[in-house]
């Protein structure tokens, strides 16, 4: 029975019916239809995000790209440019893509090589409880518990490394640390359960061969690990730590309660304050009644969107076919 | 490993095992602290994260109230009152937006899976890709710039469901594409042979067989969409009663109450910020949990 | 048997769902302030309650907490009556107002003539519209400085600090002020509010009055120093670890997180005054009109900035509720008028613990002669 059917197995969906059946057309049509609803959202995302950006942007008395003002309280002065927050939203992120990769790649090792095969499922529940959090909550830890407690910490990084732009004296105080780097450092811990869980699959599918293999010519289990599992997740890794990327550049509200403002451009410190693309249109959620106003929010978001969608486009392109889920 | 093998089975020529060196033995010991100390790093901000949040919000929980009572009446410095309306309003966005974000995404997902070939089909497999990056900040913009900008339609949590729907299409088509290639080919070709017609072979044979999968899917993406704050930022009003209407009146979800609380000095505010904070970790969690059970319960029908 | 299992778990989700439908409740009559206040406000109107039953406003953010009291009390003295107020920020709630979405608006101010606001609020009640200043806030200075806990300042000094002109506690200017003071010589560090506030406004407003601030008002702070935290407890907070810190808060916020309240030197000169419901109601009778004879009672801000009766704290919030002189239906202007004469009596109670000024006599009788104007 299965023998004469399996010449063509292997792709579900190969298969020419001798006979149309109308209701295999409707919900071929239906299924379809589903498909290019996601397809249209998207397009209708960009479309109308850019429609009612354009007017607010032909209205900007400043140079969009590489201004630092952001200055909309007048419709007809509007002011506003993205320098600022393009750096802030991308030092977040980064930050925590620091702390995050290693410490994901850490926990992937862990949890499929290291840690005991019973504890291992529990063990994976406990870092995915971290992305049970909700992100609001997030932001109240880090304000109130996380932020005055590494305040001392950065503190010693800007008085001893402080000649490193990275690390010097950035627009705003670090006291009360929001800054850059306590937002990164929460991001981080947002990010490892999203690193971490598809990394564990990919690691988890090395080939038990391979694996074998390596034992049996006397490596050591970082030997293995190193000349197997690494080589064959690397892909899988890279493209989820890029969908984590994703994730950072677009946190909203963990960020807008952490990070301080500061009315001086940002310099490339880490302990800048600022606003990122998504914590600077929530800020002024309250405030959206004039069309010309809110476009300059919704150009940022549009900026956003694009951001977002070629770091996703680069981790679809690195996973390549095998590792994207 | 190391030698312990009679003389009769030593090999011609020795050694054959050699003692692993120093160097690499010290390079494995470093590796597996590493390791050990990432998986520890990461529980840090859970438990300290987890410790913050009932230290500080277990004491309104205990309350009665605080699952039966809305906020409505209540002063900001008043310990009475509960966030009912705030658990309601969570759980109606989000079951509207499940109603809505399911059926497309599991739709979807039959297309790629069972349909899908030529341009559309990687097209679309890109879209959904594409569509699980959009932060939330941008889908309420666009949902903004749609229903309220552009349709004139005021605040209301259905724009707030619409929102979490774009959020939430893509981790159900995912997860359902996952489950429906799981399940055995075999099992479609004997329902062709038998002459079914394909579609009734989803809906009878394929659909069934992944349900339980499918269903913890959306669990999981449930859980996923009912702690976003941004959307109810910028698309739903705060309100201290308990709105059942969808479509009008400002409906306040958990993440809502927390933002609005923040502005109130009393002490009595503090305590709702961090119980409701509490209580959408352990609805998120209940979620979680019931998608954990309903996958592992059903492990067997997949494999 | 697996399905058995499934419909176990769904059936005790279904439970709780229906369970948690089933119990909740609106009604927490035991806890209502308004109860205890109809008793002891001896001198209660009676309100007519025969308006429409839910009216809806939306608006400014700063008078939400003061719109909860009244509520609340209006809940009270109008049985099944009910007001949904979103504090959606000014510009919306005006926009909201007069596009006849809402039956009154909050306002952190008046209607603006130069935007054409009050034309635009006219024509959509089809009478003029009244800007009624029914919720006033205290504002704070507050610092955070070893060894200094009596603290003066004045106006000119103070938009000196914000803008950065004086940069270290031991500046003369601060020293003229507090003689007896042991000023560091610590950096000023300046918290402000990020998000967009009507504190903000209202304290750049005082500043430019008062005290030669030329960085202009808005609901963004101007000064260029500093940084900035967003919402109030994120200022204080950030205040509370930064010695040599200085931020601008509402009243309710300097008490509840326990900083140091700088006592302000008003434009009459002599003793600094600090901050209460008695001095802030000093400056509040001390308020001039725009137009000083109608029931469109717009302030004239600078009058209570400027004050000069002895003991009144000029640094406040004024918001505003603006409604329709006539409505086009007569239930709601019931409604408004019932609402609003519950607001500035019974709802007045409880202001002061909240952080809010009571309202002085002399402007709760012209609020009166206006609200009952109101049809």
């Amino acid at each position: 029975m299965i023998g004469a059917m399996t010449s063509d197995s292997g792709q579900p969906g190969v298969r020419t019916a001798a006979v149309r059946r109308p209701g295999d057309t409707i919900f071929r049509t239906l299924t379809t239809g589903a498909g290019l609803a996601i397809v249209i959202a998207i397009a209708l995302i960009g479309l109308f995000l850019l429609i009612k950006a354009v007017p607010s942007l032909a209205a900007d008395k400043d140079n969009f790209l590489i201004s630092a003002n952001f200055v909309t309280t007048d419709p007809n002065n509007l002011m506003f440019g993205i320098r600022d927050l393009l750096i802030v939203t991308v030092l977040t992120s980064l930050v925590a893509l620091v702390i995050a990769m290693p410490v994901s790649l850490g926990i992937a090792l862990f949890l499929t090589q290291y840690a005991p095969p019973r504890l291992s499922r529990p063990f994976a529940y406990m870092v995915d409880l971290l992305a049970a959090v909700p992100s609001i909550v997030y932001g109240l830890w880090g304000i109130l518990v996380l932020g005055p407690a590494l305040e001392p910490f950065e503190i010693w990084l800007n008085s001893t490394f402080g000649w490193f732009p990275l690390f010097a004296t950035g627009n705003i105080p670090i006291s009360g640390a929001g800054t850059i780097f306590t937002v990164g450092v929460v991001l981080a811990a947002m990010l490892l359960p999203i690193i971490t869980s598809v990394t564990r699959e990919v690691f988890r599918q090395t080939p038990v061969m391979q694996i074998e293999g390596a034992l049996a010519l006397g490596a050591t289990k970082w030997e293995v690990i190193r000349t197997t599992v690494l080589p064959f997740g690397r892909s899988g890794y890279i493209a989820a730590s890029m969908l984590g990327l994703g994730r950072a550049l677009g946190e909203t509200v963990a960020v807008l309660l952490i990070l301080h403002s500061s009315p001086k451009p940002a310099n490339f410190s880490l302990f800048d304050g600022g606003y990122t693309f998504a914590s600077k249109i929530a800020s002024a959620a309250s405030e959206f009644s004039q069309p010309l106003p809110t476009g300059a929010y919704i150009s940022a978001g549009l900026v956003l969107f694009v951001l977002t969608f070629v770091v996703n486009a680069v981790a679809r392109s690195i996973a390549g076919g095998k590792a994207a889920k | 490993m190391t030698t312990t093998a009679s003389t009769l089975d030593r090999p011609a020529t020795p050694p054959a095992f050699q003692a692993v060196s120093g160097s690499r033995k010290i390079k494995n010991m470093v590796a597996t602290v590493l390791v050990v100390l990432a998986f520890l790093i990461a529980l840090v901000p859970l438990v300290w994260l987890l410790i913050s949040v009932i230290a500080r919000g277990y004491q309104a929980l205990l309350s009665s109230d605080w699952w039966t009572h809305s906020l409505k009446g209540v002063l900001p410095k008043e310990f009475a009152g509960g966030a009912y309306h705030a658990i309601i309003g969570t759980l109606l966005q989000t079951i509207v937006c499940a109603v809505i974000a399911v059926p497309v995404g599991v739709l979807a997902a039959i297309y790629l899976v069972e349909y899908g070939r030529g341009r559309l089909a990687r097209v679309t497999t890109f879209m959904v890709d594409i569509l699980s990056g959009v932060p939330s900040i941008v889908a309420a913009l666009f949902i903004y710039a749609l229903f309220l900008s552009t349709f004139g339609l005021g605040q209301s949590a259905f724009a707030v469901s619409m929102a979490l729907v774009l959020l939430m299409l893509p981790v159900v088509v995912r997860s359902t594409e996952e489950m429906l290639r799981l399940v055995p080919q075999e099992l479609r070709e004997a329902s062709y042979a038998l002459g079914v017609p394909k579609w009734k072979t989803i809906v009878r044979i394929v659909l069934p067989t992944a349900l339980s999968g499918v269903v913890t899917g959306v669990m999981l993406a449930m859980a996923r969409v009912m702690g976003e704050t941004a959307p109810v930022l910028v698309l739903v009003g705060y309100s201290k009663s308990i709105n059942f209407n969808i479509f009008d009146g400002n409906m306040t979800s958990l993440p809502l109450l927390i933002y609005s609380e923040l502005n109130n000095p009393n002490p009595a505010g503090q305590l709702r910020v961090w119980g409701a904070a509490l209580t959408l970790i352990i609805l998120i969690m209940l979620f979680n949990l019931v998608a954990a059970l309903v996958s592992r319960f059903s492990a067997i029908k997949t494999k | 048997m697996n399905m058995k299992r499934h419909g176990v778990a769904l059936g005790i989700m279904a439970a709780g769902a229906l369970l948690l439908t089933a119990c909740g409740s609106d009604n927490n009559s035991g806890a209502t302030g308004g109860t205890s206040n109809t008793t002891s406000t001896s001198a209660a109107p009676k309100v007519d309650c025969s308006g429409k039953k839910t009216l809806k406003a939306s608006g400014s953010t700063a008078q939400k907490n003061a719109m909860d009291l009244f509520v609340a009390a209006y809940n009270t003295a109008c049985d099944g009556a009910d007001v949904n107020y979103t504090a959606n920020g000014s510009g919306a709630g005006v926009t909201d107002f007069t596009g006849k979405v809402t039956d009154f608006a909050g306002s952190d101010s008046a209607l603006n003539p130069t935007k054409g606001e009050p034309d635009k609020a006219a024509a959509a009640c089809g009478s003029p519209a009244w800007d009624l200043p029914v919720v006033f806030g205290p504002i704070t200075i507050v610092y955070n400085l070893k060894g200094v806990s009596d603290l003066a300042l004045d106006a000119s000094t103070a938009a000196k600090i914000f803008d950065g002109e004086i940069k270290t506690w031991n500046d003369p200017a601060i020293k003229a002020l507090n003689p007896s003071a042991t000023l560091p010589s610590t950096a000023i560090n300046v918290v402000y509010r990020s998000d967009q506030s009507g504190t903000t406004d209202n304290f750049q407003q005082y500043l430019t009055s008062a005290g030669g601030w030329t960085k202009g008002a808005g609901k963004t702070f101007n000064g260029g120093v500093g940084s900035g935290a967003s919402g109030n407890p994120a200022v204080a907070t950030s205040l509370g670890q930064t010695d040599g810190g200085i931020a601008y808060v509402e009243w309710s916020f300097a008490q509840s997180s326990k900083l140091n309240i700088a006592s302000i030197v008003t434009s009459k000169g002599g003793t600094p005054v600090k901050v209460s419901a008695d001095s802030v109601g000093k400056a509040i009778s001390s308020a001039a009109f725009k137009n000083p004879s109608g029931n469109d009672l717009s302030l004239d801000l600078s009058s209570i900035h400027k004050t000069t009766a002895t003991g009144a704290y000029p640094l406040l919030l004024a918001t505003y509720e603006i409604v329709c002189s006539k409505y086009a239906d007569a239930a709601t202007g019931k409604a408004v008028k019932a609402f609003l004469t519950t607001a500035i009596n019974q709802g007045q109670a409880q202001l002061a613990t909240n952080g809010y000024a009571p309202l002085p006599d002399s402007i709760k009788a012209k609020l009166t002669t206006a609200i009952d104007a109101i049809s």
